[in-house]
C-alpha cells in the first residue's frame, strides 16, 4: 500500500506547497518548526480543508478538490498519534484501545493482544489514562491508532512532548511497530537521530516546500541540506551493518558493504543488522591510508560532493561501498588536500554510535 | 404526616414537583443542543441567540409571563394555531411547565455551556480520526465529558422550576388544584389575613426542596467529574 499526496494551502505568511509519495514502511516528514509538517498530518486526517490538493491511499481518493471529493475524518481510516496523547480520560486505557473497533469497517487486522503485547502495555488495562506516565500514554496512543485497522498510521512528532528518558523507553516500541506491522506510516520529526533510528526514506520539509525525498542514508549524507537538517552539529549520517564477531578484547567487528568497522561491545547477536550514526564531525578525510594513528576505523573512499559552508566549515559527502557518509572540515583543510570529487581518499572515524534499540536490547520499562 | 397540609397544600406541593420535572426533562435536549451551539459555532445571529436565551434573567418575571400569555394564549400568534389541534397551555399545569422551563432555561444553559467549553476540542478530533462520525463522537466523547455540567444545570433549572413565581401566576394563574404551584399557594396564604402559619409549612417545604436539590448535584457532580478525572 502506498500513498501519494499532493497539497497547496495558502496561510498567512506562508505558502504550503508539496507532492510527495509515502512508500510501504517508515517514511519520515522532517523539517524544522513552522515548515509545514503539522499542516500534512492534517490535511492527511481531513481535519483541514487545503485549497488544493489530492491524496490517495492504495487508490483510494481521500481528498481532490479538483473533482470536489474531500472524505470527512471518520471515512479516511488514517490512524493518528498526536505530540499530545489525547486519550479518553473518561474512559479505561481497554476502552481507549478498542474505541476505534467499534467503528472499523473490517473486523480483521491487528489483534488486540498482537497489540497490547508489542507496546506492553497488558499491566495498564484496567487503568484510566490520568494515572499513566507520559510515555504509557504515548504508547496507549499508538495502540488506540493501530487498532482502528487504519491504512496508515500518521505520527505527528509524537515523542516531543516526552523528555529524553521516556522518549529512550518508548522509543523500542516504535522499533517493534516499524518491524512487526505491514501499515505505512507517516512519522513527523525535526529529531535527526529519531528519524536514522526509525525512518527508511526521508521527505525534508522547509519553509512549505519539498527539499529532498528519498532514503535516510542519502538524504542525511547530503551535504547540500546540511543546513536544513539542524546545522552542521546534528548532521551525519547512517551506515548498515551487520555484526561480524566478538573479539576477545572486548570489541565487536561490524561488517560494512565499504569494510569492517571495530566498536566497544555491542551486545547483539553475531549476523544481527543494525544501523549506526557516524556524525559529520567526527570524520576526518585523509590522501593516504594513515599510519601510527590511534582511530581503528579507516575505510576508503571516494568523494562525491563538495560544499563550501557559509563560514570557515565545508561538508564532503563521500561514498564508502555503498554507502554514504558525510564529513564536517574546515575549507582551508578541503583546499590544501586539493579536494574534488571523484577524489579517492580514506575516511577516518572519531566515533560511531549504535543506538541502543537497534541492536535488539529488551525494551526498559519502568 | 398528612395532617400538616391540607389537601390543596400537597395539591400545590404535588403540582410544583411535576411542573419542574417536566419543565427540567423538556427543556434539557433543547438546552444541551443551546449550549453546544453557543459553546462551538460561530454563526451569524449567534449574540441574538444568546441574548434571547438569558432575557428571561433579566427581564421582570411579569413581562416574560405576559409575553408568554401574547405569544401562547388562546388567541396569541402561536397559540391559536395550537388551539387548534387542541393544545391550550394558557391557565393550565402545561402552561405552568413552559413558563417555568423558560425562566430556568439560561440557568441550564450557562452550566452546560461551561462545561462543554471546557472540553478539549482535539480529543473529539481524535475521535473522529479513529473512525467515529460526528453524532457518535458527541455520544461517546462530549456527552460523557460534560455530563457533570449538565447534572448541574438540570438541577439548578429544576429548582429554580421550584421556585418560578412571577411568569407562573401571570401566564397560568393561580387557580388551587390546577395551577396553584408552591410560590403561588404561599403568596396566597400570605394575602389572608392569620394565613403566616399556613404559610410558613409550604416555605418549609421550599427550602427543603430547594437544599436537596443543590446537595443532589453537588454529589452527582463530583461523582462524576472524579471518575472522569480519575482522582
Amino acid at each position: 500500500m502506498t500513498m501519494q499526496i499532493s497539497l497547496q494551502h495558502r496561510f498567512a505568511g506562508f505558502a504550503l506547497d508539496v507532492a510527495f509519495d509515502v512508500p510501504a514502511g517508515v517514511t519520515a516528514l522532517f523539517g524544522p518548526s513552522g515548515s509545514g509538517k503539522s499542516s500534512v498530518i492534517k490535511a492527511l486526517a481531513g481535519l483541514m480543508r487545503p485549497d488544493r490538493g489530492r491524496i490517495s491511499v492504495g487508490g483510494q481518493v481521500l481528498l481532490d478538490t479538483d473533482q470536489r471529493i474531500n472524505l470527512p475524518p471518520h471515512r479516511r481510516r488514517i490512524g493518528c498519534v498526536f505530540q499530545d496523547d489525547r486519550l479518553f480520560l473518561h474512559l479505561t486505557v481497554r476502552q481507549n484501545l478498542l474505541y476505534g473497533r467499534w467503528f472499523s469497517p473490517d473486523k480483521g487486522g491487528v489483534s488486540f493482544e498482537a497489540v497490547v503485547d508489542m507496546l506492553g502495555i497488558a499491566t495498564l488495562l484496567a487503568r484510566r489514562p490520568q494515572t499513566l506516565s507520559g510515555g504509557e500514554r504515548q504508547r496507549v496512543a499508538i495502540g488506540r491508532a493501530l487498532l482502528a485497522n487504519p491504512q496508515i498510521l500518521a505520527m505527528d512528532e509524537p515523542l516531543a512532548a516526552l523528555d529524553e528518558a521516556r522518549k529512550a523507553e518508548i522509543m523500542p516500541y516504535l522499533e517493534h511497530l516499524r518491524d512487526q506491522t505491514q501499515i505505512p506510516i507517516l512519522y513527523v520529526s525535526h529529531s535527526v537521530s529519531e528519524i536514522t533510528r526509525l525512518a527508511g526514506s526521508v521527505v525534508v520539509l522547509g519553509k512549505g516546500q519539498v527539499l529532498k525525498t528519498g532514503p535516510v542514508a542519502a538524504v542525511f549524507s547530503d551535504p547540500n541540506l546540511t543546513p536544513w537538517l539542524g546545522g552542521v552539529r546534528e548532521a551525519g549520517s547512517v551506515i548498515t551493518a551487520r555484526v561480524a564477531a566478538q573479539d576477545a578484547d572486548g570489541l565487536t567487528r561490524l561488517e560494512t558493504s565499504a569494510g569492517p568497522l571495530w566498536l566497544p561491545k555491542v551486545e547483539a547477536a553475531i549476523g544481527a543488522t543494525l544501523r549506526v550514526r557516524i556524525a559529520a564531525q567526527d570524520v576526518m578525510i585523509a590522501l593516504q591510508r594513515p599510519d601510527g594513528i590511534s582511530a581503528l576505523n579507516i575505510l576508503p573512499a571516494t568523494v562525491v560532493a563538495l560544499r563550501m559552508g557559509d563560514g570557515p566549515g565545508a561538508m564532503v559527502q563521500l561514498r564508502l561501498g555503498e554507502e554514504l557518509l558525510l564529513a564536517r572540515i574546515t575549507q582551508r583543510s578541503a583546499v590544501q588536500l586539493g579536494l574534488a570529487v571523484g577524489a579517492p581518499v580514506f575516511a577516518v572515524l572519531k566515533s560511531v554510535a549504535v543506538a541502543p534499540g537497534d541492536i535488539g536490547a529488551p525494551p526498559i520499562t519502568p | 404526616m398528612p395532617d400538616w397540609f391540607s389537601p390543596d397544600e400537597w395539591r400545590a406541593i404535588a403540582l410544583s414537583l411535576r411542573v419542574s420535572a417536566w419543565a427540567t426533562a423538556v427543556s434539557l435536549p433543547l438546552g444541551i443542543l443551546v449550549a453546544f451551539v453557543l459553546a462551538r459555532r460561530q454563526f451569524w445571529g449567534k449574540q441574538v441567540l444568546n441574548g434571547l436565551v438569558h432575557l428571561p434573567l433579566i427581564l421582570p418575571p411579569v413581562v416574560t409571563g405576559y409575553l408568554l400569555l401574547l405569544t401562547f394564549g388562546r388567541k396569541g400568534f402561536v397559540g391559536q394555531y395550537l388551539d387548534m389541534i387542541g393544545v391550550v397551555l394558557a391557565f393550565q399545569w402545561t402552561g405552568a411547565v413552559l413558563a417555568a422551563a423558560v425562566m430556568a432555561f439560561p440557568l441550564m444553559v450557562r452550566a452546560i455551556r461551561l462545561s462543554v467549553e471546557a472540553v478539549d476540542a482535539r480529543v473529539e478530533q481524535a475521535a473522529g480520526t479513529l473512525g467515529a462520525s460526528p453524532p457518535w463522537v458527541f455520544a461517546t466523547v462530549t456527552l460523557p465529558l460534560i455530563l457533570p455540567g449538565i447534572i448541574v444545570g438540570a438541577v439548578l433549572a429544576f429548582a429554580k422550576a421550584m421556585g418560578e413565581f412571577g411568569a407562573t401566576i401571570t401566564f397560568v394563574a393561580n387557580i388551587p388544584g390546577q395551577t396553584q404551584t408552591l410560590p403561588s399557594a404561599i403568596y396566597a396564604f400570605l394575602q389572608v389575613p392569620g394565613g403566616d402559619g399556613q404559610a410558613f409549612g409550604l416555605v418549609l417545604v421550599s427550602v427543603f426542596v430547594a437544599m436537596a436539590a443543590l446537595a443532589v448535584s453537588e454529589w452527582a457532580s463530583k461523582a462524576v467529574a472524579r471518575r472522569i478525572s480519575g482522582a
